[in-house]
């Protein structure tokens, strides 16, 4: 049963007969673009070079409250996440399996570390203090983490416990969200897109009461961003 | 009472209560200085702009054919999808998932299409629990009233009467902080995400190309939704299509930007279909409820349907002085503000919505501040035409036949002139009254001071 298709259709048809007035130019992508209108160039620009990424980044992260560190190494990313654990006074930590959690979920131990893996206990994962996960990329225009269900242990890791860290390397960190989607559409484009993809533009937050910002409205109250080479 | 009566009392008396007024006109305020800030950052906002109202009309323009690519990768990652031309179809299959899987408790994200189709109530009747998981939501349901804003659900009510509700509901402590309302808020509803069997969200954006629907919010309240519950729905409006995912790139910053002057909203997230085989968690069954609910009677108009483009930013809301004085509950419509009375109308039937249409200044602010250029103010005359044309006012009609008569007749123009500065001189007498001529208008306002000459006078005696 899917209810009324032929009768809405129908009408969507017989609606369409007569056009809209165009207030345009028909838009005319450039060829190999994967957006039906050419606009990437009217969105705030980000300069060519790493560095100039790097710098929109950390300028965009420090006003959405996200805590950027730029690591040196992978081994002075752990001491940032032990650290943090032992200021914030963490118990419980979960994570999922990757190339850069497993080496940093060490540096937490003897904390408890949950992983997420098929059929988890939600339970103990609302029990976490926080929760560490790679990304697909980072977006220096909007200062967004960008994460999946494929490279971000699902859907609650990065949204339930009340402090995210995000692990990234250098290459991930790309210009724009045009940039973005173009990685998203080459890595899954052909295989399957993940059944989730979000951008996460810093810790949760919200103006609901008397238009105030509040941050940790049902999402994390913190994000930590650890960028390592 | 008919919606025009109705209409009329209630902005009575919110234009009456002038500290609200203030209040939230000063709250918008802040709006209007952080978006300006916001939009200087783009290369071009104009141009974005253009580019945005392009990619709607694309969508618009082909919905059939965006709809049926939509049901078609939707379907094929494992999604359900059910066309409903109204909001009986709609409710009923919700209700029957519902039952037919035994579901206990419902969180709910924001979707204004819920509250267009009265989906609470429906749910509720039923026995079933439905929890507003967005905090704004969260009071107006506690409250057991509207939303004011239909992006700022409670922007009208000041934090001591928030906590007076709390204090009642809750059962929380007194608090003046923001931040420890929202604490209260968070806390109360952080077992219903893992606990409630079905999640029930609207949608910002319909994916043609992939199958998608996109959902931007701030709180994370809307992923949590769509994360731990067996059962998510998606109760979407058959308008918010676009082509394809890349032009997301476009709109999901130009929606937090002109929506709440942010860069882009904190979470903005794709879901395309219900958990699969890999992944660690996700629902077991995604539906998407495609809602038509007489938009496509908006569609069949060509002069008025990039109406249909809104993205529901709000942003002619922030930035009307009507709204700003007559508030957001005095329309009486889930889409309040210049959109709102846009295409109420043609949702709910032209002569009972048509005195929205009025309720302008005809300033313009909301086309100006429209992020994909909809035509707004002067859609708003479209509707008092087409209100006219189906349904002419005889009483008026005939008025303006005896002015142009009259206009046409020089001599008794000018006999019937020279008392009009005695006229105006004795009007302050009458002034406001009900026999004052032009009372709707003094009522709530001043009349310009009475010239002593007529123009004709003047004339003759200027120095040549």
């Amino acid at each position: 049963m899917n209810g009324d298709r032929e009768a809405i259709l129908g009408r969507v048809r017989e609606a369409l007969r007569v056009p809209a007035p165009r207030h345009h130019e028909k838009p005319a992508p450039a060829p190999g673009s994967i957006a039906t209108a050419p606009f990437r160039e009217w969105l705030p620009v980000v300069g060519p070079t790493h560095e100039d990424r790097l710098a929109s980044f950390m300028r965009l992260s420090e006003s959405l409250r996200t805590e950027f560190v730029n690591c040196p190494t992978i081994e002075l990313a752990g001491a940032h996440l032990a650290k943090l654990a032992s200021d914030h006074g963490w118990e419980r930590l979960a994570t999922h399996a990757g190339d850069l959690t497993d080496v940093l979920a060490e540096h937490v131990r003897p904390r408890e570390v949950l992983r997420i893996e098929s059929d988890y206990d939600k339970n103990a994962l609302e029990a976490c203090d926080a929760g560490l996960t790679e990304c697909e990329c980072l977006v220096a225009q909007t200062g967004s983490v960008c994460v999946t269900t494929r490279s971000s242990g699902g859907r609650a890791l990065s949204v339930l416990p009340p402090h995210h860290v995000v692990i990234a390397s250098r290459a991930q960190l790309l210009p724009d969200l045009t940039a973005a989607y173009e990685l998203l559409a080459q890595k899954y484009g052909a295989s399957g897109y993940p059944s989730f993809m979000g951008f996460i533009n810093g810790p949760s937050r919200t103006g609901d009461i008397e238009r105030i910002l509040v941050l940790g409205a049902h999402g994390p109250k913190k994000l930590t961003v650890l960028l390592v080479p | 009472m008919s919606a025009k009566t109705q209409f009329h009392a209630d902005s009575n008396v919110t234009t009456a209560d002038t500290d609200r007024r203030a209040f939230v006109r000063r709250a918008l305020g802040g709006y209007k200085t952080t978006r300006a800030k916001t939009e200087t950052a783009y290369a071009s906002w104009e141009h974005a702009r253009d580019a945005a109202s392009a990619i709607k009309y694309e969508g618009i323009n082909h919905l059939d054919a965006m709809l049926e690519q939509f049901e078609q990768q939707f379907t094929a990652r494992g999604g359900k999808v059910f066309w409903a031309s109204n909001s009986q179809q709609a409710r009923d299959y919700i209700l029957g998932l519902a039952r037919d899987r035994g579901v206990k408790s419902i969180v709910k994200s924001k979707a204004m299409t819920s509250e267009e189709i009265h989906l609470n109530d429906a749910l509720e009747h039923e026995g079933y629990a439905v929890i507003e998981s967005d905090l704004g939501e969260f009071i107006q349901q506690l409250k057991h009233e509207a939303p004011y804003h239909f992006v700022f659900p409670c922007m009208h009510l000041k934090r001591d009467e928030i906590s007076a509700l709390f204090e009642k509901e809750l059962g929380s402590a007194k608090t003046d902080s923001p931040e420890e309302l929202t604490m209260i808020a968070r806390r109360w509803l952080r077992r219903h995400y893992i606990e409630a069997d079905m999640g029930i969200s609207g949608g910002n954006f319909i994916i043609a190309e992939t199958g998608m629907i996109s959902i931007t919010e701030n709180e994370g309240n809307a992923r949590l939704t769509c994360a731990h519950p067996r059962i998510h729905v998606a109760l979407v409006g058959i308008e918010k299509v676009l082509p394809r995912l890349a032009d997301l790139a476009l709109f999901l910053p130009m929606l937090g930007t002109a929506g709440t002057g942010q860069n882009m909203t904190c979470y903005n997230s794709m879901y395309g279909g219900p958990r699969q085989p890999s992944e660690q968690d996700g629902p077991e069954e995604f539906h998407v409820v495609l809602l038509d609910n007489h938009r496509t009677r908006l569609l069949a108009d060509p002069e008025q349907r990039d109406a249909l483009h809104c993205i529901r930013c709000g942003a002619c809301l922030n930035v009307c002085p009507i709204f700003k004085n007559i508030g957001g509950h005095a329309y009486g419509t889930t889409y309040q503000g210049p959109i709102g009375s846009v295409i109420t109308p043609h949702f709910r039937g032209l002569q009972d919505w048509k005195h929205l249409s009025g309720a302008s200044s005809l300033c313009g602010a909301c086309t100006e501040a429209c992020p994909v250029k909809i035509d707004i103010h002067h859609h708003l005359l479209h509707n008092r035409r087409n209100a006219m044309k189906e349904k002419p006012a005889l009483l008026e009609k005939l008025m303006w036949k005896a002015f142009s008569w009259f206009m046409n007749q020089p001599r008794l123009y000018a006999f019937a002139t020279r008392f009009t500065p005695w006229a105006l001189a004795l009007h302050p007498l009458v002034k406001a009254t009900p026999l004052d001529p032009v009372q709707s208008w003094t009522k709530t306002r001043d009349f310009p001071d009475a010239p002593t000459k007529t123009f004709r006078q003047l004339w003759k005696e200027r120095v040549r």
